[in-house]
């Protein structure tokens, strides 16, 4: 059984003399909406950038496995390394898109390794041989396909900083698409956007997770979206882990509750009208 | 050892020189983030003033060394700020919004500007000064060798300590090094809470170029010669330093001008004088690649 | 009636604002008039001069007002006629010229190409096509193709390069060495002079990888000076600045030179009488073609997945590393390949003097391509060659006022920065597009690099 995609065990992230992630370890099943949540500041987007290899983590060791078997100790990879060949895509919580580029070259340059390889590494393509034409084009096809899920076709010619904030975000997600991930990061999705915006977002993720077989890993605030859509949701609290399991085991800890409680207000009432609106 | 000494003591001179520059890069890197690239032509202008203060009082027929050399230093201060002050109204305050290389690149256009005025209304060739301080005393004999230490060594060394501590204690304790100190840390606060903020940048360029010009009469006292061009090479060198000692950090701009002159004094004795500037140039490189945050600055955490 | 009434109180009421404003214009000129004194006192009052026994001091105070009263005109009208507040932006000519140069890039891009191409091509058979002319073509055409080569690094990868003219002396000194201890022919070490400064770009570039912006750019003139420095005193190789002399001039492909006497000359081949013009227009096709390659292959990369990732770590280079882009290849490339086109450069400059030395690759050159690339816009391959015209063109002009040729040039660009911080031509055309419409990216939208 190939059940796992991720693993991370015991991984500790330091700076300095501050613990970010204290000794964490869980996993992600394939195929599966796994969620990390916790308060502000809890490190959950410094486990992200462990994952995708942008810290090096103290200690620990996070294995990605494919379906095939091929596996990846990602703490030992560089950041582009492990999309390129551990297969891994992020996005990111204030949304980094190339602004001065069009929606449709923001898809393309996810496809680089591919088309790189494609253009014989620029040198058969600057001389005009190879079959870089008819890569370019499955490039285009597959970047239409992501703008079609992602109903931003009709704006593929505009700049992406020219996009509304939401559109931006799905951006974002159809950009990462592109690079042909098994698993798909996504630091906060649903930050920023309205209510209807977030409901797409919630169909949009099921689907990649159908259609395309994809596994996603998410860290979100709105607990709207992580409770409607996770398989399996992670709760990090001052670095450690303070609860795992399903959405409702995770609503029924009193840990957890505990450590909203102990944050914000704010944020406590906004879990406490979700458990109830859940309920 | 006599030898080795002797470059000793002329390495801390040059040093001291360096030093006073490199306070000018590292206070306004500090505060907006860019590299006046123009401060090593300010300093030249500060030279040039200086130069000029000095014939003048010799022409008006001051002889008592002390006042003369007191006189030309605040002259040159006021003058050379009000070119540093004009450089930054000029060149840089209507970019504090554009983009990152915006300013660098007017930065560069005034330093091109500076020199060719200079060179124009001065004209290109060395302009010499006789000796105007003179003696020293002899601290070691050995080996048909003796180690000098002139008067002028020893004004620099103890004017650029006496300025270092007042300049450290102005920021330290006074509201324009808090207002600093604020901008700093974020410009768009500060201005919120009532601190000037254009007023703040400008007065960091003044102050600055006034240090520059301190350095700048230095210069012309120890070596005697200066030209249109001295600027450039300096500039780079002092910069250098101000990256050596962590850029922002006043103290780190002052250790790494002395370990910029004391590295250039030994290369020169000891190698090849042709290549000081390769010396002082690859440090440049070395330190920038090797170790980004200086030996007294912060290391940056990159922000994803 | 009443229309009139309403029409007159606005203007009444106007009537105070603008005697106010002319007096709030008269204050601050008198300020900067006071300033211009101040900076002026000591270096434009006072001139040492040359005597026996040491300077002497020349005074010439007259300068001193006539630059305070310049600077008090300048700033007056500036204030009255453009300025309704401070730093309002550019006078509406340098506003208007810069808009009017992105909307005809945008409309007529494609026909001024190849127009202009067209006019470069048939240049020498005009009847104005003079020595002194072709010289002169000559040379922008020198700085049309340093500069799209070092707009690939600054312009589309946003590597601010300072030390550009390193790649060029590197090409240079290559021909000149090879050519003269080796006797090896233009033809063959052109491309070999490319391939070494696409080398020590990629020496160059390895170890400022990590470096951004500011400490990029200062880290980059400092190898460029290392060179220089090195060039002036290696005088065993070099010669030091005594530089290097009796550089071979081209031949005609290698059958055949371009002499009054001796065997295999151009003008016996074909028949026509000698003429010295015959080298300089061969010399000009040389440079014109070289220019061409480097905006083809340019053009051509941009489209390509290295071009796009160029563009793409300008934007936002966390973004390509978590995309799977290799930014060190990619930066690598870059410099290498705007390394490559400065090395032909180089070559070219060696055989067109046929006499090198370190003088002619010092910063103000790495400047002046810089200051082409930005004023053209940065990344724009037609504003680029528009402003080596403007700009090279325009230093000729000043060829009788030479000392104050770069006094000029350091104020322009101050102002093109101050005014029209994204040059000429602001936009971006992108490079693929879905649909029909073809439209270029504001500027407001791209960035332009952090290092």
């Amino acid at each position: 059984m190939n059940d796992t995609i991720l693993d991370v065990a015991h991984m500790t992230m330091r700076f300095g003399g501050l613990v970010a992630i204290d000794d964490l370890s869980f996993t992600a099943r394939r195929h599966a909406i796994t969620a990390i949540i916790g308060p502000n500041g809890a490190g959950k987007t410094t486990v992200f950038n462990c994952i995708t290899g942008f810290y090096k983590p103290t200690t620990g060791m996070l294995t990605l496995t494919h379906e095939d078997g091929a596996q990846f100790l990602l703490e030992r990879m560089d950041d582009f390394r492990i999309n390129q060949h551990a297969k891994v895509a992020r996005t990111f919580q204030n949304i980094r898109l190339f602004g001065g580029m069009t929606v449709l070259e923001n898809l393309l340059i996810a496809q680089h390794n591919r088309l790189m390889k494609a253009s014989g590494y620029t040198f058969t393509a600057v001389l005009g041989l190879g079959a870089y034409r008819r890569h370019e084009r499955e490039a285009i096809d597959l970047a239409r396909h992501w703008l079609d899920r992602t109903g931003l076709l009709d704006r593929a010619d505009d700049p992406a900083a020219d996009l509304p904030y939401g559109d931006q975000r799905k951006l974002e997600i159809a950009r990462a698409m592109c690079s042909r991930p098994v698993l798909l990061c996504l630091d906060e999705p649903a930050a920023g956007l309205n209510p209807k915006e977030s409901e797409e977002l919630n169909q949009l993720l099921l689907r990649i997770r159908e259609e395309a077989g994809i596994s996603i890993l998410l860290i979100e605030h709105d607990m709207g979206v992580v409770m409607k859509i996770s398989d399996h949701i992670v709760v990090l609290d001052y670095g450690r882990k303070i609860a795992e399991g399903t959405p409702q085991q995770v609503r029924d800890d009193p840990a957890v509750i505990a450590a909203y409680l102990g944050v914000e207000d704010e944020e406590v009432e906004e879990v406490e009208k979700r458990l109830e609106g859940e309920a | 050892m006599e030898y080795f000494l002797q470059q000793l003591i002329n390495g801390l001179t040059l040093g001291s020189i360096y030093g006073l520059i490199a306070i000018g890069y590292t206070m306004v890197y500090g505060i907006i983030g860019m590299i006046n690239f123009a401060h090593g032509d300010i300093f030249m202008i500060g030279a040039f003033i200086s130069l000029i203060m000095f014939l003048v009082l010799i022409g008006l027929g001051l002889t008592f060394i002390p006042l003369a050399l007191l006189i030309v230093m605040i002259v040159a201060m006021l003058f050379t700020a009000a070119w540093g002050w004009t450089v930054e109204r000029i060149a840089y305050r209507p970019l504090r919004e554009s983009f990152r290389l915006a300013p660098l690149i007017t930065a560069i256009g005034m330093s091109i500007f500076l020199q060719n005025f200079v060179q124009i209304a001065q004209g290109a060739r060395v302009k010499p000064l006789q000796p105007v301080v003179t003696g020293g005393y002899t601290i070691m004999e050995g080996n048909g060798f003796s180690v000098q230490l002139s008067n002028i060594q020893i004004i620099i060394m103890v004017l650029t300590v006496v300025l270092m501590a007042a300049f450290s204690w102005l920021i330290a304790n006074t509201s324009l090094g808090r207002a600093q100190r604020a901008c700093e840390q974020d410009r768009v606060m500060a201005g919120l809470l009532g601190v000037n903020v254009d007023r703040t940048i400008s007065l960091t360029f003044v102050i600055g170029a006034a240090l520059a010009a301190v350095a700048g009469l230095m210069f012309l006292l120890y070596y005697g010669v200066i030209d249109f061009y001295i600027g450039f090479v300096a500039g780079i060198k002092a910069f250098t330093a101000a990256v050596l000692g962590g850029i922002g950090s006043l103290p780190g701009a002052m250790l790494g001008g002395l370990i910029i002159g004391l590295i250039e004094t030994f290369w020169s004795a000891y190698f090849t004088i042709e290549y000081k500037d390769v010396a002082a140039f690859s440090m440049l490189a070395i330190v920038l690649i090797f170790l980004p945050s200086g030996l007294l600055g912060k290391p940056e955490v990159e922000k994803v | 009636m009443a229309a009139t009434d309403q029409a007159q109180a606005p203007a009444a009421a106007a009537q105070p604002a603008r005697s106010n404003r002319v007096v709030a214009a008269l204050k601050e000129s008198a300020v900067a008039a006071l300033v211009a004194v101040a900076l002026s006192l000591f270096l434009l009052g006072i001139r040492t001069v040359d005597a026996p026994g040491g300077l002497q001091l020349q005074y010439r105070w007259h300068l001193v007002l006539i630059a305070a009263a310049v600077v008090f005109a300048g700033r007056f009208l500036l204030r009255l006629l453009w300025w309704r507040e401070e730093n309002a932006g550019a006078p509406p000519a340098v506003a208007a010229l810069g808009k009017a140069m992105t909307a005809f890039a945008e409309r007529f891009g494609r026909f001024a190409a190849p127009l202009l191409v067209a006019f470069a091509i048939f240049l020498p058979l005009m009847p104005f096509a003079d020595r002194y002319i072709m010289d002169l073509a000559i040379l922008v055409l020198t700085y049309v193709l340093l500069a799209w080569g070092l707009n690939i690094v600054v312009g589309l990868a946003g590597l601010l390069d300072l030390g550009y003219v390193a790649f060029y002396a590197v090409g240079a000194y290559s021909y000149a060495l090879l050519a003269t201890h080796f006797g090896l022919s233009f033809w063959i070490v052109l491309p070999l002079a490319g391939i070494l400064a696409a080398f020590w770009g990629i020496i160059l570039g390895f170890p400022v990888l990590r470096l951004r912006g500011d400490y990029l750019a200062i880290v980059t003139l400092a190898f460029g000076e290392i060179i220089r420095v090195v060039l002036l005193n290696w005088y065993e190789v070099t010669k030091g600045p005594d530089g290097i002399t009796g550089i071979p001039r081209p031949s005609f492909f290698g059958l055949a030179e371009f002499k009054r006497f001796g065997e295999n000359t151009f003008h016996e081949m074909f028949g026509i009488p000698y003429s010295p013009m015959h080298r300089i227009i061969f010399l000009y096709f040389i440079i014109l073609a070289l220019a061409l390659l480097t905006n083809y292959v340019s053009m051509r990369l941009r489209r390509l997945p290295v071009g796009r990732a160029w563009e793409a770590m300008r934007e936002d280079e966390i973004a390509c590393r978590a995309l799977g882009i290799n930014i060190t290849n990619t930066k690598l490339t870059a410099f290498a390949i705007g390394a490559f086109f400065g090395g032909l450069g180089g070559s070219f400059f060696a055989t067109r003097q046929g006499f090198i030395s370190p003088e002619s690759f010092t910063f103000i050159e790495s400047a002046i391509i810089l200051a082409i690339v930005v004023l053209g816009g940065m990344g724009s391959q037609l504003g680029v060659a528009v402003a080596a015209i403007v700009m090279i063109g325009g230093f000729e002009l000043f060829r009788q006022a030479e000392e104050y040729r770069m006094l000029i040039f350091g104020l322009l660009m101050v102002a093109i920065m101050v005014w029209r911080p994204r040059g000429l031509v602001s936009t971006r055309m992108p490079t693929v597009f879905l649909g029909r419409k073809r439209k270029g990216i504001s500027a407001d939208y791209v960035q332009e690099g952090e290092g």
